[in-house]
């Protein structure tokens, strides 16, 4: 296996047989989560960083318990609270945590190719938790995992991500993760908030989401960064879920099995509107939960062995 | 790593005749098969297990249920490989506790595989004993292990290999020691 020792940064350069190993990997780990006694004694004594200067329910405590099932021991920096504050570097800080032993460091961080930057400082393995508005790779790796728990291949599936791709480094990965696996990809959102020659990356562009929602196997909704603009790109969020928004009466215009998806947290009423996040055919919470299978099968594939 | 066929142990009818005299110690061991599961060690443990399960209910008319072990998570020896081994599935879609575990595997050697099974199965529950079917024993115990039903006894030297070749993996049945050059 490739990947051991190794950093994992964006899914632009994974291959896909490393991407393959995951996901095997993943399938196996996912039945000990709903063990009585969700532990494996496989990394007991490893050290799992995570060192978020972003805010995050989902990803962070998802690699914690990753790390947790595996039997590591896990520390946990934010910049509240840590010297962060008084003006350390990200270099210092990093290295800091390397000189007390950490084996992995898993960093989300608001400036985008910072993750390369950590990967060069360090001699540990760094994973890339989210970097600006770079990517997401364990996010595109998961929402690959989820929809192959319900589409056998993802060869010649239409999907169909819709809102904010400008901002999103979900949206980014999944492009460069689906497009490699020859998945069919359309994004569709207000000029405003497509980034342009998006189409270079080898997916169609629409303005009116109803043409990528149109026959699509999974609709994947990204969340309306508000917290990310710094000027307004849409008039309002009424408009913006009126013109926009993933209703059930635009969902009817998919397939009659397609798959809902989100990143997560939702702006509910917004990007999604609250029937369609909680219908039968949203995977929403699977995504969650394939979440920590695939950080579980990372950790243990980048985890093991010597060089 | 090269490795030569030295000579075959066991043919697949030899193979066969262990097993159904390996399913006669068993209900005979147990009392019948009240309580008895069945968990083959992936990868040719599976395989084997099922023969059993189908020799069994020729014996006692009864099916005992198979589950599907992998034991790759619980090895001592992770940090020493070069690369990390693939997990292959557990499936044990039953309870475990309060039962009789037959744990089958193809080969029985330093015994640290037994070990990792012994801790995955208890992982997952606390049966009632746990009982160990091997097809061979090939001596060089390294922990305190033994195996309840054993195919054939087969003195080895560490230099050598002994392959458990099964149809369902390996297109025939064969057992064969070889020798790394």
């Amino acid at each position: 296996m490739a990947l051991k020792g190794r950093d994992l940064l964006s899914l632009r350069e994974m291959s896909q047989e490393d991407m393959e190993a995951v996901l095997s990997t993943a399938r196996s780990l996912k039945e000990i989560l709903s063990r009585p006694i969700k532990k494996v004694p496989t990394l007991r004594g490893k050290v799992v960083c995570t060192l978020f200067y972003e805010a995050s329910t989902r990803t962070r405590t998802s690699f914690e318990l990753a790390a947790k099932y595996m039997s590591a021991d896990t520390v946990s920096i934010s910049p509240s609270g840590s010297s962060v504050q008084k003006g350390e570097t990200l270099s210092d800080t990093a290295r800091n945590l390397e000189a007390m032993g950490t084996d992995v460091v898993i960093m989300r961080h608001p400036v985008s190719g910072s993750c390369h930057f950590l990967a060069k400082v360090l001699d540990v393995p760094v994973i890339n938790a989210g970097d600006g508005m770079h990517e997401h790779p364990t996010q595109g790796l998961l929402d690959i995992f989820t929809i192959l728990e319900y589409k056998s291949k993802i060869r010649g599936l239409k999907v169909a991500i819709l809102g904010d791709v400008f901002h999103s480094r979900v949206a980014r990965s999944n492009i460069w993760g689906l497009t490699k696996m020859g998945a069919d990809v359309a994004v569709a959102g207000p000029p405003t908030l497509i980034p342009p020659l998006v189409e270079r990356l080898g997916v169609k562009v629409y303005n009116r989401v109803e043409d990528a929602i149109d026959g699509a196997d999974v609709v994947y909704s990204l969340r309306l960064q508000l917290e990310r603009q710094s000027k307004s790109l849409f008039p309002s969020k009424r408009e913006y879920h009126d013109v926009f928004g993933l209703t059930r009466e635009r969902l009817a215009l998919a397939k009659d099995d397609a798959l809902i998806m989100h990143p997560g947290p939702m702006n509910r009423g917004v990007e999604i509107s609250t029937d369609v996040a909680d219908s039968p055919r949203s995977v929403i919470l699977d995504q969650v939960t394939g979440g920590v299978a695939v950080r579980m099968a990372i950790l243990y594939l980048i985890l093991g062995g010597r060089e | 790593m090269a490795m030569m066929e030295k000579a075959e142990i066991m043919d697949q009818d030899q193979m066969r005749r262990s097993l159904i005299r390996i399913a006669h110690e068993i209900v005979e061991k147990n009392g019948g098969l009240d309580e008895v599961v069945l968990v083959g060690v992936q990868r040719r443990g599976v395989p084997m297990a099922q023969r059993l399960q189908k020799y069994l209910a020729e014996i006692e008319n009864r099916e005992v249920p198979v589950g599907e072990l992998d034991i790759t998570l619980y090895r001592d020896d992770l940090t020493l490989k070069a690369d990390q081994p693939i997990v292959g599935r557990t499936d044990i879609l039953f309870d475990i506790a309060g039962k009789k575990v037959i744990l089958v595997d193809d080969v029985l050697y330093t015994g640290r595989t037994v070990r990792a099974a012994l801790d995955a199965l208890i992982d997952l529950g606390r049966p009632q004993n746990i009982q160990v079917v091997v097809m061979i024993d090939r001596g060089h115990r390294e922990l305190p292990i033994r195996a309840d039903y054993v195919g054939k006894n087969v003195p080895t030297s560490s230099k050598e290999v002994v392959h458990v070749k099964l149809t369902e993996v390996d297109g025939v049945d064969q057992v064969v020691i070889a020798e790394h050059d």
